[in-house]
């Protein structure tokens, strides 16, 4: 009997874990962008980091629920106090957003006084990166780092895909939709968030990484308010909670940014707190539609294609 | 030594005045505004351009940067934030940074983006001697004003029908309107105030804290820290953590430099990680 419901539980999970045709699609437009667009590697190496940062926030906020300002530098200490916080267990909203922001900013003070490693304000340049396993040079044009950044990115994807519908990944939902319940079932909830944390901290510390090698510069700026502000306008614009968000939504910040900045080199900044206002007063629920309609038609395939096997539908993204 | 300490009390006492608004908003709807700042670098700019380019008396462009800076306020409260406050923290964070970006750049294109100084007349400058203790002029205004302003917030809080309907609405919105309060009404009377007061603090800080676009992104973080490490509950909370953040943080720039603004930091991680609510807060939690 039990060992049915044991099964019975693992086909679930499978079955949630498939692949669906339009994550393929997906994967396979951005191999192809390798090939096809030779001329804008440049962008979207920045694009990839940037998803892979999105990546690691969605982790946070939008399986385990966790507002974070100070995203940009969990490296390490921020898991670690965060750790700290989520063992004490009683912050509220605010107590979390005050937390994060402290421990960038303490970060960010730590960087600018030692200038003898980084640089301080000025930051590091001059980044000496060698050849990726001793073969392939990075060129100005992007090529290779691109390529380089798409592979990690991907990995790094498909690591986090594996966690996320695991039984772990499951019980980190559990905690997002009532923390009460979910210790109640036996789900130790703190253990839970810092090890979501710690993973997300390390996704985000290979961002960074990715960000030095590809750039071969580093500087403060990493460290920044307004950088950790941008990643949640990544994700909010792409949906959290079904790790594609991230990925879609540096795409279109990307170009957006990209294409603002042209327009008014100096004042883009106003054009994207524009975007961020009216995205909440119209509703990021609304927002988050469109992806919802597009999953929505990519289920519909998916259920005509394979008629024996009916998709669990994927909960729409929401971050509270 | 006790200049620092004179020098960090006017410090506390302008944080203070810049994030009580702040910390009565929060407390009553349960709003965060990190957009108070950009109220501030209103006040702050409005005085610069009455004193700077209009030539009136600094002492008459306070009360204008109040007053509108209020009326600024009470405007933003009716036509946007009222659409926001039954969301969720995450939208309100994301909607009240979108207006920082928005108000650093909108400034930035009116006025430029170097630093600005209001002249402030000659009777203010300079410093003198009290029993040895140097005492800068302009910080004893500071410290005049925003005494004053903090014992009449007290009065009016403590002794006046609208305070006692603002605290019973801290305490317990849904029973105060159940009790036949108004509280949207009190609310945005209070978010006007708290804006004019933040409009105040800016023209006032504008010589001491510098003024410059970025400034509601630069001192957003001070005036969150006041908040949370003086709890939202009562105005002495955060009256008391300004002042702590203020001698904090003069004496930390003074003693340990290469450690800059380190020390407040830590002290809030540190005061958060032991309570959570903030240092005064009431033992009952809503």
């Amino acid at each position: 009997m039990a060992s049915a419901l044991v099964a019975e539980v693992a086909r679930r999970l499978a079955r949630r874990a498939r692949w669906r045709p339009f994550e393929y699609a997906f994967w396979l437009a951005a191999l192809a962008s390798v090939f096809l667009l030779p001329g804008r590697h440049l962008i979207l190496t920045e694009i990839a980091w940037l998803a892979l940062f999105a990546l690691s926030l969605d982790l946070i906020l939008g399986y385990a629920g966790i507002i974070s300002l100070g995203h940009a530098a969990f490296f390490g200490l921020g898991s670690y106090v965060a750790a700290l916080l989520a063992k004490h267990g009683r912050g509220s909203d605010l107590t979390r957003l005050m937390v994060t922001l402290g421990v960038a900013l303490i970060m960010r003070e730590i960087a600018n006084q030692i200038p003898d490693i980084t640089g301080g304000a000025d930051g590091l340049q001059g980044v000496v990166v060698a050849p990726i396993l001793g073969v392939f040079h990075f060129d100005i044009f992007g090529h290779v780092s691109y390529a380089y950044c798409l592979i990690v990115l991907f990995v790094l994807f498909l690591l986090a895909r594996r966690v996320v519908y695991s039984p772990f990944g499951l019980s980190l939902r559990a905690v997002k939709g009532n923390a009460l319940r979910a210790s109640s079932i036996g789900i130790s909830v703190n253990a839970r968030l810092v090890a979501i944390y710690t993973f997300a901290a390390f996704y985000a510390g290979v961002a960074g990484a990715l960000l030095a090698q590809t750039t071969a510069f580093a500087s403060l700026d990493v460290f920044s308010f307004e950088r950790s502000a941008d990643l949640l306008l990544v994700l909010i614009i792409g949906g959290t909670g079904y790790l594609y968000g991230g990925l879609i939504g540096a795409v279109i910040f990307k170009l957006m940014q990209d294409w603002i900045a042209n327009l008014t080199p100096q004042y883009w900044q106003f054009w994207i707190g524009l975007v961020l206002v009216l995205i909440v007063l119209v509703g990021r629920d609304r927002v988050g539609l469109w992806t919802g309609g597009v999953r929505a038609l990519a289920e519909r395939l998916t259920r005509r294609l394979a008629p024996g096997a009916a998709p669990v539908p994927v909960p729409p993204g929401e971050g509270h | 030594m006790l200049t620092i300490l004179f020098d960090g009390i006017a410090y506390g006492m302008l944080l203070f005045v810049l994030a009580c608004g702040l910390s009565v908003t929060l407390g009553l709807m349960n709003f965060v505004n990190l957009a108070h700042g950009s109220f501030a670098m209103a006040g702050g700019y409005i005085t610069l351009v009455l004193v700077n380019r209009a030539g009136l008396p600094f002492f008459a462009g306070l009360p204008i940067a109040f007053v509108a800076t209020a009326l600024i306020g009470a405007l933003f409260e009716r036509t946007l934030y009222v659409h926001v406050y039954s969301r969720s923290h995450l939208d309100q964070v994301l909607f009240t940074i979108g207006l920082v970006f928005m108000s650093v750049a909108a400034v930035d294109y009116v006025m430029g983006s170097q630093q600005v100084f209001i002249q402030i007349p000659s009777v203010l400058q300079g410093r003198f001697e009290i029993f040895g203790v140097g005492v800068g002029r302009y910080r004893l205004l500071i410290i005049v004003i925003c005494g004053l302003l903090t014992v009449a917030l007290q009065l009016i809080l403590s002794s006046t029908r609208f305070g006692s309907r603002l605290r019973a609405s801290v305490d317990d919105p849904r029973v105060a309107r159940g009790l036949g309060i108004n509280v949207n009404a009190v609310f945005s009377l209070t978010f006007a105030v708290g804006s004019g007061l933040a409009g105040l603090g800016g023209a006032l800080g504008a010589e001491i804290l510098g003024l410059d676009p970025t400034f509601p992104l630069k001192y957003m973080v001070y005036f969150l820290i006041v908040v949370t490490v003086g709890g939202t509950s009562s105005i002495t909370g955060p009256f008391a953590a300004s002042l702590l953040i203020g001698i904090a943080d003069v004496a930390g720039k003074y003693y340990v430099p290469k450690f800059g603004a380190f020390v407040i930091y830590t002290i809030m991680i540190i005061v958060l990680i032991l309570r959570p609510q903030g240092l005064f807060a009431r033992a009952a939690g809503k």
